[in-house]
């Protein structure tokens, strides 16, 4: 672990001055990835900038039918929001330990884009916008690549706006030693169609199946998907699950997610 | 438990070591910091298997805080030796085992991802490990070899001193009597089998530290070791020279040990030599990462097996070949483990006549393999239960009634098995018959029924198991190719007003010694645990040990503490005759007071020991003053635990998610001092099994480098793995031992893994699965589900 300097910015663009004006910054949301990574030596910026000052990213507001989640709220709150559609309180409520979903936050696991994690498929099923202190991008452009989005240099996300879906759900087989989702699908239904986020299992990250989406626009069920397969290439391989067991997950996982859909 | 001493033998004493470690107040090693105190961070090789061509180490030296910087050629120069192996085993030829040198730091080669090549020693742990990134190794890549079949058939020697990578190839019975059966049986089970390798992962990370003081030339080295003893033999002995006299070996409260903390690692002689060369405390804490690379991992057996029984399903024959890794380096106990703690117990509980057990040892690139809870007995376990398991199965024939068959009875004890041990006492009918009834077998097919509804498969699994503990007759060790006694030591101190210290061999982390030695000292003596303190853990206080393992502690270790005991009582009755001038033969001891028979003459034992010490009416021409007796036990065989674990699963064939849903053991484990601390430690070991059959595989790929280096990718057990287990005991008391004690210790991990596997193989037997490898992951179970598609 190498020494840094940490400033805790009271106001956004504090924030991106301070980051853009260091030798190699970083934004430090809730550190559940970040902190990790200093620590084994993995990272190791000159400056870190705390956003946990600056009061009006955290926190959660519905409007005219979407919800907006400020970047700094934690995931305990989203879980335990009523205002948040349903499957995304759940899908909140499952990530990590309850130490990590009251310190880990929705901007820091977007902006990080873990192949792993559970927020990038509910933001692309869900058909969110990701605001930043730049402009607004559809989730559909964000996720760009394995921990790669579509963020500038010192680039700050605000806020994430959901659509409420007529049905959602999410389904997570887990990872039996680090619990993280081997197998993540969020399915959503509204006014977009049928969207498939599959988190987990793809070489470039978070990504819709167009195929499982096109089965179930034609018949929103899990019997639709009966004698479904997709295919295990461009899955991820290793040690708790082949591509081809990631591909028999894959379908299986939108199967309940269907069925929680009631 | 006499009247009114509620801490007594069978008393469930709330455990007394429990309110410092649960407020924090635990002396761990890492707690422990010495005045002027210097940091040690070991570089260690990032490659499975290479010839180490040089270590440039001045850029490191000359780094901020750095005190000094040693490699192999500084330890080779300073003629400092290498890792001792404290067993010897041999070719079945007779000829010794190939023991190539295990040098503190690597001398010539690096032979597993992990072996250490530099220590650097600086002012803080930071600059220690920031000077580390700044040594140049100098490596030229060789072959790799992970594989043990690919490591004997042709591949690179790990040691030139085994070509072949063969360490011994050793047998026990006779082949060409057991091959005879075989041809004339009317059935054979055959089985393959891989005893998946596991990594220890006690909570505590081992901690060295060594501290030479220079005024006076002695050595202390505080460490992380379940047998301070041994390790000051091994490491004065044969690594560093230093004299008895002249090292002290502390272990004060340690966090785990799980068999990975027996050894003597190269890390304590590392610190410890050290300090002499800068005069200063050297410490080292590994971390988590590097435990995974440096602590001795468990099992990795490959195992084929075979069963042979009459038309009428009796046990006729059983042989096996193993190959058992060794990894890079012989570990203090490594050959040891799947041959003198494995092949003997291939009889099980079972009248097997002929049984034929082949080992051979395997170098490989990979982290050195020892003892871990169970060492030996679980791989026998797991092989002869899945044996019995599938021979049930092809041969039409229950569970239950195959095992009760092949039983041997009750009244057969004490049994001569064909493999060396003689079992000496046991009831395996009664464990088993108690396991059915806690465990609701009855109930099995409307739980399968109900589970069916559910979209899941439910399977019942068995295991019936015996396990030898109480290590060991000292002379048969020695016979067997122990270097060393396996006896215990226990200095029973009686102080003036009659409060007790015992000073014990038997180190204790996390078992519970302090609270159940105590109760073996109330029963006797009569007196309340509150007055009596167990120490251990220190050879400047502990006349001597040989440690903890092997579920030894109560048998050998509580019956030195017993015998020291007896010379107490036998000395206070000497000093009672004399001030109650009555005969040494009238005087009773009860309740903690002497009586002389058909009088009301009576003596306190606190009194007595005031008179020891206060010796104004005193036998001082016969006796001497004080109450202190000292005695070492050498048991007289092996104790032999045994129960049956019954295990139900349900699986998602869907996924090949296995839950168990229902655990029952019923065990034996000898005389039950606190029973409440027996549970607990089944409830440790039934985990740890069913981490090994569910959850946890050290995996290595075929550069040798560790896929499971941490807990993203080794998958410890934890609570929501488990069910809420039933246990209990059924005590046959063994027969050899002054406290008919056997142990529990590591029951829970050597009975438990075949019976959730025969669970699993149950449950999907109706789609044609017939064997399902540990550990038994959901892609595994899927795997298995679709191959027998």
């Amino acid at each position: 672990m190498s020494n840094f300097q940490y400033m805790r910015a009271s106001a956004l663009d504090e924030a991106a001055a301070k980051v853009k004006g260091a030798e190699d910054g970083a934004v430090l949301a809730g550190g559940m990835t970040l902190l990790p990574s200093i620590k084994l030596g993995l990272s190791s910026p000159s400056d870190l900038v705390d956003l946990g000052g600056i009061g009006d990213l955290a926190g959660i507001t519905s409007a005219g039918g979407s919800v907006t989640i400020g970047a700094m709220t934690c995931h305990a709150d989203v879980a335990n929001s009523g205002d948040v559609p349903p499957a995304l309180a759940a899908m909140a409520s499952g990530i990590g330990d309850r130490q990590v979903r009251n310190r880990g936050t929705i901007g820091g696991s977007i902006a990080n884009n873990d192949p792993a994690a559970d927020y990038p498929a509910a933001c692309l099923a869900l058909g969110a916008t990701i605001n930043t202190d730049q402009r607004s991008i559809a989730a559909d452009d964000f996720f760009t690549g394995l921990f790669e989005t579509a963020l500038n240099d010192g680039e700050i996300i605000t806020s994430v706006s959901f659509p409420t879906p007529d049905k959602a759900a999410y389904q997570k087989f887990t990872s039996p030693a680090s619990r993280f989702a081997l197998v993540g699908v969020f399915v959503a239904a509204g006014s977009d169609g049928v969207r498939v986020a599959v988190t987990g299992c793809g070489q470039g990250g978070v990504y819709r199946d167009a195929d499982l989406e096109s089965a179930l626009a034609a018949s929103f069920s899990a019997d639709a998907l009966a004698d479904k397969s997709v295919s295990s290439d461009n899955l991820l391989s290793d040690i708790h699950a082949a591509a081809d067991y990631r591909a028999h997950l894959i379908v299986e996982m939108t199967k309940r997610a269907v069925a929680a859909c009631g | 438990m006499p009247d009114g001493n509620a801490t007594g033998i069978g008393a469930s004493v709330p455990r007394k070591e429990d309110r410092r470690f649960i407020t924090g107040k635990g002396n761990y090693t890492d707690d422990i910091n010495r005045p002027n105190q210097t940091y040690a961070y070991f570089l260690r090789s990032d490659i499975a298997h290479a010839t180490l061509n040089g270590v440039d180490t001045s850029a490191a030296e000359k780094a901020g805080g750095v005190v000094a910087v040693f490699t192999g050629a500084d330890l080779a120069a300073a003629e400092v030796g290498g890792v001792p192996c404290g067993w010897a085993l041999t070719f079945q030829n007779g000829d010794p085992m190939k023991e190539p040198g295990h040098p503190i730091l690597a001398q010539g080669k690096v032979r597993h991802v992990g072996d250490p090549i530099a220590v650097v020693i600086a002012e803080s742990r930071k600059q220690a490990k920031a000077a580390a990134a700044e040594i140049k190794v100098n490596l030229s890549d060789l072959p790799v070899v992970v594989d043990m079949t690919k490591a004997i058939e042709g591949g690179q020697s790990v040691h030139d001193e085994a070509e072949d990578n063969i360490c011994f190839d050793w047998a026990i019975g006779d082949k060409a009597e057991v091959d005879a059966v075989f041809e004339g049986a009317d059935h054979v089970t055959s089985i393959d089998i891989v005893n998946n390798r596991l990594i220890p992962n006690s909570m505590e990370p081992r901690v060295a530290i060594g501290d030479f003081e220079d005024s006076t030339g002695d050595y202390t080295l505080y460490t992380t070791t379940q047998n301070p003893h041994v390790i000051r033999l091994l490491m004065g002995a044969f690594v560093l020279k230093i004299p008895e006299h002249k090292l002290r070996v502390v272990s004060p409260d340690v966090g785990g040990g799980f068999g990975s903390k027996i050894f003597h690692y190269a890390e304590e002689a590392m610190v410890t030599w050290a300090s002499a060369q800068i005069n200063r405390p050297v410490k080292w804490t590994s971390d988590r990462s590097e435990a995974f690379m440096s602590d001795a991992h468990g099992r990795d057996h490959v195992t084929k097996a075979s069963l042979a029984l009459d038309k009428d399903g009796k046990f006729i024959g059983l042989k096996e070949e193993t190959l058992a890794n060794m990894g890079g380096y012989l570990s203090t106990f490594g050959p040891a483990i799947p041959t003198y703690m494995h092949s003997v117990l291939m009889a099980g509980v079972y009248t097997t006549p002929v049984i034929y057990s082949n080992i051979i040892a395997v170098f490989t690139n990979t982290v050195p393999v020892d003892a871990y809870r169970g060492a030996g007995r679980p791989e026998a376990t797991y092989i002869i239960e899945r044996l019995v398991d599938r021979a049930a199965r092809e041969m039409g024939i229950s569970q239950v009634e195959l095992r009760r068959k092949n039983f041997i009875p009750e009244d057969a004890f004490p049994y001569q098995t064909p493999v060396a041990l003689a079992y000496d006492s046991g009831n395996y009918n009664a464990t088993l018959d108690t396991a059915l009834k806690n465990g609701d077998v009855d109930g099995f097919d409307a739980r399968k029924a109900e589970s069916a509804k559910n979209g899941r498969l439910r399977g019942i699994g068995y295991s019936t198991y015996v396990e030898a503990c109480g290590a060991a007759p000292s002379a048969v060790a020695g016979a067997l190719g122990a270097r060393a006694g396996l006896y215990e030591c226990a200095n029973v101190r009686v102080h003036p007003t009659g409060s007790v210290t015992v000073f014990t061999g038997s180190h204790s982390h996390g078992q519970g010694h302090e609270t159940a030695f105590a109760q073996l000292v109330s029963e006797k003596l009569g007196m309340h645990t509150e007055n009596i303190e167990i120490v251990h853990g220190d050879t400047e206080k502990i006349p001597f040990g040989m440690g903890t393992f092997g579920s030894r502690s109560l048998a050998v270790g509580g019956s030195a503490i017993d015998k020291a005991l007896d010379k107490i009582i036998d000395k206070s009755r000497k000093i009672v005759s004399h001030i109650l001038e009555a005969g040494e033969g009238d005087i009773k001891f009860a309740d903690g007071n002497f009586t002389v028979a058909g009088t009301d003459k009576t003596m306190a034992f606190g009194e007595v020991a005031l008179a020891a010490y206060v010796p104004h009416n005193y036998p001082l021409e016969e006796l001497e003053p004080g109450l202190e007796e000292t005695a070492f036990y050498d048991p007289t065989n092996f104790t032999y635990p045994a129960g049956c674990h019954v295990c139900e699963v349900e699986v998602d064939p869907t996924t090949g998610v296995t839950e168990v849903v229902k655990f029952t053991a019923a065990d034996d484990p000898g005389t039950v001092v606190n029973p409440m601390i027996v549970e607990g430690q089944v409830h440790g070991g039934i985990a740890q099994g069913i981490g090994q059959a569910l959850l946890e595989g050290c995996s290595y790929d075929d550069n040798g480098q560790l896929l499971t280096g941490s807990y993203m990718d080794y998958t410890m057990p934890r609570a929501d793995n488990l069910p809420n287990y039933v246990v209990s005991t059924e005590s046959t008391a063994c027969t050899h031992n002054p406290l008919g004690v056997k142990g529990c210790g590591e029951v829970g991990a050597i009975g438990s893994p075949p019976a959730v596997i025969n669970a699993i193989v149950d449950a999907l037997s109706d789609l044609g699965v017939t064997d399902v490898a540990m550990p038994a992951t959901p892609q595994t179970v899927w795997r298995a589900i679709q191959a027998a598609k």
